[in-house]
């Protein structure tokens, strides 16, 4: 049984001069309990939308994500604000998403209030006690967050986010305004908290060596669509989709053989209100076909050695 | 007399306010080199940038001590109208963010022209030709068009590939390229790089590269130059570098980053993080988060040391 379910969801926004953006595309995919499932793509892709459609931060226009036996999509107000307490989010930017006249042991401890959880110095006690987890300095409570450096308020971030010891946390380029050395900080961090609550993490991010290290599982967006998922492991050494090769060979590794980041693909993503017919990534494809430009492939099982993997692409169609 | 120097750093030190925040900097560039400069935010990669073109905002920076010799001319003794043929004709820049370095009210072709104007003395529909021919070379699709547009109209590596066209209009020497991927996708980065290194091999021109992103260095530039907090700390040829670091800073960075890690491993973190200028630690400025310190690193500042392969390091790797 899987934890949390999303499917045919669907989020679309309207831009100037009436054009119509669908930054999440009949998206469907389901997290296990305990499982790190990585959602990479571009900027635009719809990889943070996503995201907060899952949670209703933004309401879907229409899909179904469904956590124990409710769907959140036409869930109620309170019965909404029940399941948020094990599903939980933390943000790219440690310094936007935290009130800056608040002291750490209120920011910490706000989820708890929301809910009504404990007594005061209850309360008080699990803040330490998530502070310490996180690995922040017990006097923290005291202090605001300009005091903190942008990594310790990422932990800040999280020690929130655990609070209400969710279910699942969505972490939304969590690590990507971080410098390279405290990024391994957080992400050891996040590795080490996973194994020790056993919550299930929406890990997104651009950043495929970090999505490559963390998940379980990964998901690659284009267009506002998944092209392709998988075990992390066949997903990056055998990529299937067009696109994912690409990506994957873009990316400047650091070793001594030269041309291994390649510009494979030309052009840029198309305009997200002005999609390309057929398969999103058909302009830039250099395998596309007529049919790519004319019919939308479904995400579908590949067959052959490829364990597990599905990707929305005709090659792979028998 | 030994191979000829384009640019030469000698000893460089800037203040700002009374903390020194660059110190000591040597930096030297032979023509048709590609020179990484890398650093984690903060550690005054940028600000060298700036100093070498004299755009440094004064006050409240200072530039304490050191030469910077272009070819015959001492940067830091020109007068402010030999400065502003020296920039632009010689020495051209590219930055991070394209959209906030082109002016959104003229269009493409007006701010290719303005350069052209500014530097040469061709006729108006020769500068158009040529501002044409400019945009058709850093692979702009259908280039007549884009001089008639205006910045918002295009995308970000598009907007890239005009910083790029400008400064490239009086055929400089040297090209500064400060961050010029970082807020572009993985996809459209591998483009702009190639791009870059492609016409640094057929004009000729050198290129200083400054990123924090030690893959885009491995993948195209012939030596690097490591900073930490305002100093250089290892120099050397990047297959020298990347196969070998010698110093503790520089190998802990390449030990941390995901890529280099079997994927769900615990990565090796280093701890702690980069002090403020002002809170400068005596002796080696990276000596606190160190794990191989030795009583010396905490009493004297190591100074770079070597031949080809330079590194301010006590105990340095073996």
């Amino acid at each position: 049984m899987s934890l949390l379910s999303v499917h045919n969801l669907t989020k679309t926004f309207s831009g100037a001069n009436g054009a119509r953006v669908q930054a999440v595309s009949d998206v469907s995919f389901s997290v296990q309990a305990g499982e790190v499932l990585g959602v990479v793509g571009e900027s635009g892709c719809g990889k943070t939308t996503l995201g907060h459609a899952i949670l209703r931060l933004t309401d879907p226009d229409y899909g179904k994500v469904m956590y124990g036996g409710l769907d959140l999509v036409s869930a109620t107000k309170s019965e909404l604000k029940r399941s948020r307490r094990d599903l939980q989010i933390i943000f790219q930017d440690p310094f936007g998403s935290l009130n800056p006249r608040h002291k750490i042991g209120t920011v910490v401890g706000e989820p708890l209030l929301v809910h009504g959880i404990g007594s005061r110095s209850e309360r008080r006690d699990r803040v330490a006690s998530l502070l310490n987890l996180v690995g922040l300095p017990e006097d923290s409570s005291n202090r605001f967050p300009h005091e903190f450096s942008g990594g310790q308020r990422q932990r800040i971030a999280i020690a929130r986010a655990l609070a209400l010891e969710p279910k699942l946390i969505i972490a939304d380029e969590s690590v990507s305004a971080l410098d390279v050395s405290i990024q391994s900080q957080i992400l050891n961090l996040i590795a080490e908290l996973r194994m020790k609550l056993g919550m299930s993490i929406i890990f997104i991010s651009h950043d495929l060596s970090v999505i490559r290290h963390i998940s379980d599982r990964i998901a690659v967006m284009y267009l506002g669509r998944i092209v392709e998922i998988g075990p992390a492991i066949q997903v990056m050494s055998k990529p299937q989709h067009p696109y994912t090769q690409a990506l994957l060979s873009s990316v400047p590794e650091i070793s001594l053989s030269r041309n291994k980041a390649r510009a494979t693909i030309s052009g840029e993503p198309p305009d997200p209100s002005n999609p390309p017919s057929g398969c999103p990534f058909s302009n830039r494809c250099p395998q596309a076909t007529s049919l790519c430009r004319m019919t939308r492939p479904k995400l579908l099982p590949v067959s052959g050695d490829a364990k597990g993997v599905e990707t929305a692409c005709h090659l792979y169609a028998n | 007399m030994p191979e000829q120097t384009l640019l030469s750093v000698q000893n460089l030190s800037i203040e700002a306010g009374n903390t020194t925040i660059i110190e000591g900097v040597d930096l030297d560039i032979k023509p048709g080199e590609m020179v990484g400069l890398v650093g984690e935010s903060g550690s005054g990669k940028s600000v060298t940038a700036l100093a070498l073109m004299r755009l440094l905002a004064e006050p409240p920076m200072k530039i304490v001590s050191g030469r910077i010799l272009f070819g015959e001319s001492e940067i830091l003794t020109l007068s402010e109208r030999a400065l502003r043929t020296l920039r632009g004709n010689e020495i051209a820049m590219i930055f991070q963010e394209p959209m906030t370095s082109l002016n959104p009210v003229f269009t493409v072709g007006q701010q290719i022209r303005e350069m052209i104007h500014l530097h040469s003395s061709l006729s108006g529909p020769q500068a158009n030709e040529k501002a044409w021919e400019l945009l058709a070379r850093v692979g702009i699709p259908s280039p007549k068009d884009a001089l008639l547009r205006y910045p918002h109209q295009l995308s970000g590596g598009q907007r890239q590939r005009v910083m790029i066209a400008i400064a490239l209009a009086c055929k400089p020497k040297l090209l500064i390229a400060d961050e010029p991927t970082t807020a572009l996708d993985v996809t459209v980065q591998a483009q702009i790089l190639e791009l870059i290194d492609g016409l640094r091999r057929e004009t000729g021109m050198a290129v200083l590269l400054i990123t924090h992103d030690l893959g885009v260095v491995a993948q195209h530039c012939d030596r690097v130059a490591v900073m930490y907090l305002g100093s250089i700390v290892e120099h050397a040829p990047i297959a020298d570098l990347i196969g070998n670091p010698k110093h503790r800073y520089t190998e802990a960075l390449m030990r941390t980053i995901p890529s280099n890690n079997e994927p769900g491993t615990r990565l090796p973190a280093i701890g702690g993080t980069v002090p403020q200028p002002a809170q400068r630690p005596p002796g080696c400025a990276f000596h606190p988060r160190c794990e191989a310190a030795i009583d010396r690193c905490v009493a004297e500042v190591p100074l770079l040391d070597g031949q080809d392969h330079r590194t301010a390091c006590w105990n340095p790797v073996p």
